[in-house]
């Protein structure tokens, strides 16, 4: 056990846990941020995707003691009022139906427009397709994207 | 911390209180011709009077409805009030959505499946808002001294043309709570619906879009221990003997209990029981066969020639039919056992106190939850409670209650409050899949390429009755067996979402492709002959309305431009399911030698749309479903045990794999039939039926991605 000093969502946090615990857990378990997903463990689905300094990573495979200094955002944090332009979009095109991916989805759509302001549709699909949706809302997802773009300057 | 769900019950409670004498409504739900009562707030606060359904209007002019069913994501959280809403001319904006926790004494079918909630609640959630609006306009035509008759409503208010008068709500909340409900209520001309029918927001976006505590993987309770579970890994085998001492000694670990064959891993952290769990050392003795999927298709073959069949449905002759036929067409189509995959895995959490018992977690089945308790505890069901939260996904998983089961024997065992989490690996690897069914159809065309004899046998492995044989073609036939043959096993089945028509309706609807084509008849014109034979001159009983089924086969073939598009394959697919009726085109085209699946055409009459917006995604996403599975869904057995466990060997389709899917709804004003499962069934036919057109190949096997001609496809 050791004790880990993380910055997450711009605040401090810190977790007394073994360095081998995945990020996720460390949200989920220590630190009550449940807004991160489980879903698979293995960095397959895409529910557990937060950003590390802004980049989307899974969290699922990503031992809490390789962070380091890296600034950690998570769904909760990814804007104050919940307003970000893919929070917006996700709600405009009524995106969810169980919900239980969105925030991995939503995650890994902000990372990439950050990177990518104006996609392509090929672009787009290229981006999103690692993350599942077992409701099979792809259509939305991919439509929510082109619309974020639209509000992303 | 709590649930959403818990703070939103204490909220309803609060807003009742304050609100102190509005309106509130409740409904016997178990009677729906029983009149409705009215009560005030004290009445709900102190639980002393029965009813099924609440809606309460506050002086404030909130309104709140609470929506018993479990919402698993088929949008029941948003269609139920908005069904009260329309018929109580509310104001959509001021309507709060909250999640009734399991109360059987109030509420009735509080269950997610069967696609049956909406064509159960149609009618008492339409009597319970009109009611409510009948009383505000009684109570304010006695305030302003004009007939109830002249008063008009409409987005929570009140108006009196003639004297200029108007008003919310809210202002007349507290007095109509003190009128007494009619027992008999006129409701809207359907024609004049200003909300149902329209696109309504699910209405957790907000909270679902910043991560708020919904799902039963998010509940936390102070105090709570987490418990990972080690079952057996293969179907078969039972517990020996259990080595959990490295196990105890890990860090964070608080004890390592037993119970029946699982041995429970109880800790301060999800991390560290799963790393304790990996070091238990358990021996297992085998208790039943350990089957592998080579013994299911010896299984199969064996029972499909010599089982001793259960005859479902028999008309005519069969056997003469066969005998003077001009043309005998027969096909074998298979299919595996699937997991649900929810993309939450199985959760639940449980407190066995001394004085009763708390269970809150995802379930479609609250009330199977609470029996399962009081059996293991003993406690009469008063003493348990069951709080529902929002779910990811359920597919029919949860409809079994073996997760809330182990949380409350953990929790007895270790006398504290505990939440069972299961790994991706124990959710797929852990039973209750759709059973594996191999179906062998014959047809028996006379010389004009009628089809005069038709046989059906479905062999399951754990599958109860594999058909559906009052579905079509049915009635349709004047010779007709449907017969079936179960094999018991110790793999564990369940219901998957469209249970049995998953399958079954892309392999008949494949299969009378192949018929159609032998009788040298378009495959639409060959269907459509069959129903008005159905319909004219029926083959004993006709269990679906032919007509509702026309109507969708000739709306997909005219919103397709079936056989008209130049370089389109085309296949057609129908099926009647939970009351509902959806056709589908599939459209294949072939790009630098290879086929594409492009789009996906469907008519669907599912009665009236409540709300468009979740009920065309509840269309795309069944359809999504289903070819996706149809596609790459596969798990296969090794002595017991699935060779699959996780999504890297388990394939679910992902967003670049997507046809686009185009849905069309029939207007036909009928009241709601189900929604959450129909889609489904008809997805796999459609797409073999047009892969074929395109290839020449048939793909008589899921999934279609081991079959040879389906290489190349995507």
């Amino acid at each position: 056990m050791a004790l880990f000093k993380l910055t997450i969502n711009n605040r401090a946090y810190s977790a007394e846990v073994e360095g081998d615990t995945p990020l996720l857990w460390v949200l989920r378990d220590n630190l009550g941020l449940v807004g991160t997903k489980y879903g698979c463990g293995i960095a397959q689905c895409g529910a557990c995707t937060v950003h590390l300094d802004g980049k989307a990573v899974r969290s699922c495979v990503l031992p809490v003691s390789s962070v380091g200094k890296a600034k950690v955002t998570t769904i909760e944090g990814l804007s104050e009022k919940g307003d970000h332009p893919v929070q917006k979009a996700w709600d405009e095109v009524d995106v969810a139906q169980c919900g239980y991916c969105q925030a991995g989805q939503i995650m890994t759509a902000a990372a990439f427009l950050k990177e990518k302001p104006k996609p392509t549709e090929e672009e787009i699909v290229g981006a999103m397709s690692g993350n599942l949706c077992r409701c099979g809302t792809y259509h939305r997802i991919r439509e929510a994207v082109k619309v974020a773009a639209t509000k992303t300057n | 911390m709590s649930t959403i769900n818990q703070a939103s019950r204490r909220d309803f409670m609060k807003i009742a209180a304050a609100a102190g004498g509005g309106l509130f409504l409740g409904f016997n739900w178990s009677d729906s011709k029983a009149a409705p009562v009215v009560v005030d707030a004290k009445h709900i606060a102190a639980g002393s009077v029965k009813f099924n359904s609440y809606l309460s209007i506050g002086s404030d002019n909130s309104i709140t409805i609470v929506s018993p069913n479990p919402e698993i994501g088929q949008g029941i959280k948003t269609a139920f009030p908005l069904v009260v809403a329309e018929e109580l001319d509310a104001d959509w904006k001021l309507v709060k959505t909250v999640q009734g926790n399991l109360d059987t004494a109030h509420f009735e079918r509080q269950v997610t499946g069967g696609s049956g909630a909406v064509p159960h609640s149609w009618e008492r959630l339409r009597k319970a808002g009109a009611t409510a609006r009948h009383l505000l306009i009684n109570a304010a035509a006695a305030k302003w001294g004009v007939p109830a008759s002249e008063i008009t409503t409409a987005d929570s208010k009140l108006f009196h043309k003639a004297s200029g008068k108007s008003a919310s709500y809210g202002e007349f909340a507290e007095a109509a709570g003190k009128l007494t409900a009619p027992g008999d209520i006129k409701l809207k001309d359907e024609k004049t619906f200003k909300l149902i029918g329209q696109s309504v927001r699910n209405v957790d976006n907000k909270n679902i879009a910043t991560g708020k505590p919904l799902f039963g993987l998010d509940f936390y309770r102070e105090g709570m221990l987490f418990a990972l579970i080690q079952r057996p890994k293969a179907f078969g085998l039972k517990l020996k003997s259990v080595d959990s001492a490295a196990a105890k000694a890990m860090p964070g670990i608080v004890d390592v209990v037993t119970f029946e064959n699982s041995v429970a891993v109880v800790g301060k952290s999800t991390w560290q029981c799963k790393k304790a769990k990996d070091a238990l050392k358990i021996e297992y003795e085998k208790a039943a066969e350990l089957e592998s999927s080579e013994d299911h298709n010896r299984i199969f073959s064996n029972l499909m020639d010599n089982g001793e069949a259960t005859v479902r449905r028999k008309n005519g002759d069969v056997e003469a039919a066969f005998k003077s036929a001009a043309k005998v067409i027969k096909a074998e189509y298979q299919c595996p056992f699937l997991p649900h995959s929810p993309l939450e895995p199985m959760n639940f959490f449980a407190h066995v106190r001394e004085d009763g018992v708390e269970l809150v977690g995802p379930t479609q089945t609250p009330d199977r939850a609470r029996g399962e308790a009081a059996k293991i505890t003993g406690f009469p069901p008063e003493k348990i409670t069951v709080e529902i939260t929002r779910q990811g996904g359920g597919f029919g998983r949860r409809l079994s209650a073996d997760f809330a089961i182990e949380a409350v024997h953990v929790s007895k065992l270790v006398k504290a409050p505990v939440k069972v989490i299961w790994t991706r690996e124990d959710d797929m690897t852990g039973g209750t899949y759709r059973p594996a069914v191999r179906y062998r159809f014959e047809a028996a065309l006379d010389k004009n390429g009628e089809m005069i004899g038709y046989k059906l046998r479905g062999v399951g492995i754990n599958s109860g009755n594999p058909t559906r044989e009052d579905n079509f073609p049915s009635g349709s036939v004047d010779n007709l067996l449907i017969d079936s043959v179960e094999h018991k096993s110790a793999i564990t089945t369940g219901p998957w979402r469209a249970p049995i028509t998953n399958f079954l309706a892309y392999a008949e609807q494949s299969f009378i492709d192949e018929v159609a084509e032998a009788a040298g008849k378009d495959p639409i014109e060959f269907r459509l002959a069959l129903l008005e034979k159905a319909k004219k001159s029926p083959a004993g009983e006709v269990k679906y309305d032919v007509d509702r089924m026309i109507a969708v086969i000739k709306l997909a073939a005219e919103k397709s431009n079936w056989g008209k598009k130049k370089g389109v394959h085309q296949g057609f697919s129908v099926y009647f399911s939970h009351r509902s009726y959806v056709a589908q085109v599939g459209e294949v085209v072939v790009e630098k030698g290879k086929p594409t699946l492009k789009n996906i055409i469907a008519a669907v009459d599912c009665g009236i749309v409540i709300n468009k917006s979740g009920s065309l995604q509840q269309v795309r996403g069944g359809v999504v479903d289903g070819i996706g599975h149809a596609m790459f869904g596969n798990m296969t057995f090794k002595g017991g045990a699935p060779d699959q466990s996780n999504f890297n060997g388990f394939r679910l389709i992902r967003m670049n794999e997507i046809p686009e899917v185009d849905v069309h709804f029939v207007d036909n004003g009928i009241s709601p039939t189900g929604l959450g499962e129909p889609a489904l069934p008809p997805a796999g036919g459609a797409v073999a039926n047009a892969f074929y057109k395109a290839t020449k190949q048939r793909l008589r096997n899921q999934p279609f991605i081991n079959e040879e001609a389906f290489k190349g496809i995507s």
